[in-house]
């Protein structure tokens, strides 16, 4: 038939002619790069593509040609869709920053009858009801908390131990609900505990009124017991007898769990995830120790590097994706997180990676004794003296004097990932963020220095690792593409 | 296979007559009778309703010349015989052409809007030709209030729909109209809506069930434009696609997969979920070897076996990104056993049949089949599931 044109005839640019998008690159071993697109989408290419790439010498013929122009970065003649779906997804990326805050820590109570040496909120002994919130204080936060502009809400008990002040969550949870009938928000409550006061009345009402519950667990009986004492030596023992009886009540998916990791759990990250599978937990989070509060004092932050650390994580990451073969479906949910920015169009959220920082525009604090904090960290590092991130007070500032506040506003503005030294031009800053609290309560500024940062060497670590294993294993690269949904 | 195309034995009626679509009716009355466009159709006991028209068969043509002297009388031959109440033909007397328009009892039916494309496709299915078919589509007008408000699912289809302009507006608000509660599926190339403001008359018309099915061939706008025959195609569709969804019309994407897409299925799968994340259904569709597929056999065909690893990569990815995907037109034993639960029965049961092979089959009854036309090039691995 001759009706039909050959496809050389649809070939374009004939003269191999492209324009370079704006893209960014930088290694990812000692032959390859990593390219990311405004958007997030990566690619990987040998040194030599690249360089040719980049020199405007690479031909449409190459393999590698039609995969940086279907992800723009490069246009040609073939076709003008580019810059317009490019900017469709950096809208989508940058879509949730105009909901402004979602999540609402609420720190109920100080007290907490723990004593857990890596501490990082500073606890105090359970007797001292100065550390607990009051009612006034809270309907204050309540009042700010719908001011926010979110369509979703979600307000966090945290502590200390916030069960102790039990019944300053349920006026909360009771006067939140009346509040909603007219903000009509997508509004959730979560309680952070430990779960070892928990009781049966506690768990009935957070059932009626759909709370979740966030609990700690950070291995096997032993590990857990040492590093979180209380009176009784029984932390582990009553929190999973907590763990069944709030699955029993709220519902299995109702009840998550976090774990910390210190020296001693490093040698354990095997035991540590079969805990968390025979628990029948979904998956868990590696989460590294903060250089705050007790953590700092009693030097158990200081206790690893991040080295260290990062061995332990990929040897967790490694027996994840080994239970995953097995057919035991299990996540590591940083991990997670990150492969959301890099395998999906949508911005996960996560408050410690996110750029602009999620500091007050994504999560606020409310502390026990009425002052406003920009994040978790920055209440924690308030507790340590330095209140670098004390927004206001709820008796006394309005919403705009607490989310305009210059402490609020400098660091964010300051610490921009887009526009910071070693940020700027680095392939991973799509899927890192900035951490001004973290880089204040080490470096001393809200930038710090990225050749010394450990929160930089961490993350870019584990992008290289992720990386690295999607690029050598389409099995891995679906179950990680499971796992950014 | 069903034969819907053919011709009337004899026909009492003068060959100058328009031609005439007819909706076939037993009893006197119907829910809605209309004494223009319906027939009485005569199968030997009469229940007259007093249509002008009446059509019966072979079998029946001496009764029904004595009963029915003074009317339009049409005898079919005895492969028209599946046809019954509720049932739409269309009669041109000039050349006692018979061809049905709608079967009540169909699984899908679908309406030729035009012949007209401006894609050339190589495996084109209903090879486009340039003549000016208007009337196709006054006809659609006039059908779609004689069918019951109960269809169940209607396609609307070409050549490219979208070229007939008002005509293609004046049919969906007649859909609307007269099948409010129908799902309507047009498959169109997506380039018209390139203009926003058609997209938004389009959306505007405001069926409930409207959707339209897009075909992306790759995410190399040259295989795309080479695949369609079109320079500047992919992204005429593209944006068409953004258009429609814009205005918060239902979309799917349509991928046939042959030895031109085959390997480019694991890039658009990518491109899709990255670029049009908000598309409501992706369908992998296997080739029907018929109209231009058949000239093309040496650029198109390839044993579906031989890129199953390239198909399930691409559905379990949209799978994995949740999004809506199906494969259409394969057969279970050609698929790799994790992506059966996304293959649909997807062939109309006019052309649909199974192998010798399939008797046997444990899966017979959950696949798909083989077009009728499958026996032109089959896969070497069909083999029954025990």
């Amino acid at each position: 038939m001759t009706r039909f044109a050959p496809a050389s005839d649809f070939r374009r640019p004939v003269d191999d002619t492209y324009q370079l998008a704006y893209f960014r690159f930088s290694p990812l071993d000692d032959e390859r790069y990593v390219l990311t697109n405004q958007a997030g989408e990566y690619l990987v290419l040998p040194r030599a593509v690249l360089a040719s790439f980049v020199k405007h010498e690479l031909p449409s013929t190459h393999p590698a040609y039609s995969r940086l122009r279907s992800r723009q970065f490069l246009f040609d003649a073939s076709s003008n869709l580019g810059r317009d779906l490019l900017a469709l997804k950096v809208r989508t990326k940058a879509k949730r920053l105009e909901n402004f805050t979602s999540l609402h820590i609420m720190v109920v109570s100080l007290r907490c009858e723990h004593s857990c040496p890596y501490c990082q909120v500073s606890r105090q002994s359970e007797d001292r009801s100065a550390f607990d919130m009051s009612e006034e204080t809270a309907e204050k936060a309540l009042a700010l908390i719908f001011q926010s502009p979110s369509p979703a809400i979600k307000i966090e008990f945290q502590g200390g131990e916030p069960l102790l002040n039990f019944p300053l969550i349920q006026h909360v949870v009771r006067r939140g609900e009346e509040i909603n009938q007219v903000a009509g928000r997508s509004l959730q409550f979560v309680i952070t505990t430990n779960l070892a006061v928990v009781t049966d009345e506690i768990l009935e009402f957070c059932r009626q009124h759909s709370v979740l519950i966030s609990t700690s667990l950070d291995g096997p009986a032993a590990l857990h017991n040492a590093n979180r004492p209380r009176p009784g030596k029984n932390s582990y023992e009553l929190a999973v007898a907590g763990i069944h009886k709030a699955r029993n009540v709220l519902g299995h998916e109702r009840v998550s769990a976090l774990m910390t990791t210190t020296k001693a759990s490093l040698s354990q990250v095997r035991t540590i995830i079969d805990e968390y599978v025979s628990l029948q937990f979904p998956g868990i989070f590696l989460r590294p120790l903060s250089p705050y509060g007790f953590a700092v004092k009693t030097k158990f932050y200081a206790a690893y590097d991040v080295d260290r650390w990062l061995d332990f994580y990929f040897e967790g990451l490694n027996y994840v994706l080994e239970l995953n073969r097995s057919g035991i479906p299990f996540k590591e949910f940083y991990a997670a997180t990150i492969l959301t920015k890099m395998l999906t169009p949508f911005e996960p959220g996560y408050v410690d990676l996110m750029s602009p920082a999620g500091i007050g525009i994504s999560a606020v604090v409310y502390n026990y004794d009425a002052s406003v904090y920009a994040s978790d960290e920055a209440r924690m590092l308030a507790e340590m003296g330095d209140k670098t991130f004390l927004l206001g007070n709820v008796h006394q500032n309005t919403y705009a004097e607490i989310f305009g506040a210059d402490a609020l506003l400098d660091p964010i503005e300051q610490s921009f990932a887009g526009s910071v030294p070693m940020c700027s031009e680095c392939a991973y800053e799509p899927f890192c963020g900035s951490d001004p609290v973290f880089h204040t309560a080490t470096h001393g500024d809200f930038v710090g220095l990225k050749t010394r940062s450990s929160f930089c060497n961490r993350n870019m670590s584990i992008f290289k690792r992720l990386i690295a294993l999607m690029e050598s294993d389409d099995a891995t690269r679906e179950l990680f593409l499971s796992w950014a949904n | 296979m069903l034969r819907l195309s053919g011709f009337a034995s004899s026909a009492y009626i003068e060959q100058s007559a328009p031609r005439s679509a007819l909706r076939l009716v037993t009893s006197p009355t119907g829910p809605n009778p209309n004494p223009n466009h319906d027939a009485y159709l005569f199968r030997g006991k009469t229940s007259d309703p007093g249509c002008q028209w009446v059509v019966t068969f072979e079998e029946h043509q001496a009764e029904a010349e004595k009963l029915f002297s003074d009317r339009r009388l049409i005898v079919l031959p005895d492969y028209f015989s599946y046809l019954g109440e509720g049932d739409v033909i269309r009669f041109a007397p000039d050349r006692k052409a018979v061809r049905v328009l709608f079967r009540k009892e169909a699984n899908a039916n679908y309406f030729l809007v035009t012949e007209r494309c401006n894609h050339l496709c190589l495996m084109c299915s209903q090879p486009p030709k340039d003549v000016d078919d208007r009337w196709l589509a006054r006809e659609i007008i006039d059908v779609l209030p004689l069918l019951p408000a109960t269809t169940p699912f209607l396609g609307i289809t070409g050549g490219e729909p979208t070229l007939v302009g008002e005509d293609f507006f004046e049919i969906l608000s007649c859909a609307r109209d007269h099948l409010p509660s129908t799902p309507i599926h047009i498959l169109s190339n997506g380039r018209t809506f390139k203009d926003r403001a058609f997209a938004q008359r389009y959306q505007a018309i405001g069926h409930r069930r409207l959707s339209v099915g897009i075909p992306i061939y790759s995410a190399d706008p040259e295989v795309h434009d080479y695949v369609v025959q079109s320079k500047g195609a992919f992204d005429e569709t593209i944006r068409g696609i953004m258009n429609l969804k814009a205005v918060g019309a239902e979309v799917e994407i349509r991928v046939v997969v042959h030895k031109q897409t085959y390997a480019g299925l694991a890039d658009l799968s990518d491109f899709i979920f990255r670029n049009l994340t908000f598309v409501d259904h992706v369908t992998f569709m296997g080739l029907e070897i018929t109209g231009f597929t058949r000239a093309n056999m040496d650029k198109l065909w390839m044993d579906p076996y031989d890129y199953r690893s390239e198909l399930r990569a691409a559905v379990q990815y949209l799978a994995a990104a949740r999004i809506n995907v199906s494969v259409y037109n394969h057969q279970l034993c050609l698929l790799d056993g994790s992506i059966h639960q996304y293959a649909k029965r997807s062939i109309s049961d006019w052309k649909n049949e199974y192998a010798d092979e399939c008797a046997s089959c444990s899966l017979r009854n959950r696949c798909g089949g083989f077009f009728s036309s499958s026996s032109l090039a089959r896969s070497s691995h069909i083999a029954a599931f025990q």
